[in-house]
């Protein structure tokens, strides 16, 4: 049975993720959609199965709506010292720097999860991994001080990312 | 309340104004490819947000209809930008960039941008 539903249902959490998606994109609730939705939903995982063999595990998806919140609060955040970078200081006065974040992370979700938040957090930008994905090349608008950046995106969010995913 | 609600909207948009008109700026003003990369992350963060935000917040108290379709620009943007902030990052890394300008890379000594594979002369 569970052979069954497992080679139906590859991806649970993307036949969940799909069907919310497709109502989004509809913009209106009915019955009609949410079955157009959940067969969309069963179709493109089990489509697209050899592409993604791996079920990513998700240990606490609960701590997934604390993430999140974090990451806002820090876009906003970095957003606003950003833009004093940009307006008041002057290049010579900045220090850009590329820092090695080393990640004890695993899984390519996890780590994908990790640079995508570096990226979208303003000031740092996720450049490379290294050839074997134990670190993580991030360059920085402005850090004079390079280790305490290194230690806040492994305190913030990788921290947070080993409990959801490993 | 139809003002404050006025009022608030207004705010979202003048926000992501600034903060749209801030990372045009810093297109500008940054003075290394690297550097000028971190510019567009703002405009699509908070820039974008506040637009949507704000258009969330119109369809919902002055249209009273719920639409949600905003989040979903949210998602795509989220899903989309660090990929070609990457790309970017990697075009740069193997026209400007050698092993010695970067960090070491730890215990995988290089960078995967940088690691070609040695037999392949089509590679060099």
């Amino acid at each position: 049975m569970t052979r069954l539903l497992s080679r139906f249902f590859p991806h649970p959490h993307l036949t969940l993720l799909l069907t919310v998606v497709w109502l989004l994109l509809v913009n209106s609730f009915s019955l009609n959609s949410l079955l157009f939705g959940f067969f969309l939903g069963i179709v493109i995982p089990f489509v697209t199965r050899p592409y993604w063999p791996d079920r990513p595990v998700l240990r606490r998806p609960m701590k997934i709506a604390e993430y999140v919140l974090v990451v806002l609060y820090d876009i906003v955040m970095a957003n606003i010292v950003v833009a004093g970078i940009v307006l008041f200081k002057r290049n010579a006065d900045r220090k850009p720097a590329w820092i090695c974040v080393p990640i004890e992370l695993r899984s390519p979700e996890a780590i994908t999860v990790l640079a995508g938040t570096i990226t979208m957090t303003p000031g740092t930008v996720t450049a490379d991994l290294s050839a074997e994905g134990h670190n993580l090349l991030v360059h920085c608008l402005d850090a004079p001080d390079p280790d305490a950046v290194r230690d806040e995106i492994k305190a913030r969010y990788e921290r947070r990312l080993m409990e959801i995913f490993e | 309340m139809d003002q404050i609600i006025e009022i608030l909207i207004a705010a979202c948009l003048v926000i992501s104004g600034v903060f749209g008109i801030v990372g045009s700026y810093g297109l500008i003003k940054l003075n290394d490819p690297m550097s000028r990369l971190h510019a567009p992350t703002k405009a699509t963060t908070l820039g974008v947000g506040g637009v949507l935000i704000a258009s969330i917040l119109h369809s919902m108290l002055s249209e009273n209809h719920l639409s949600l379709h905003e989040l979903l620009i949210t998602l795509f943007l989220f899903l989309t930008a660090p990929i070609t902030a990457n790309f970017i990052a990697k075009a740069h890394i193997h026209r400007h960039e050698t092993p010695e300008t970067l960090p070491p890379a730890g215990e995988d000594q290089k960078w995967a941008t940088h690691d070609i594979p040695q037999d392949n002369p089509a590679a060099d």
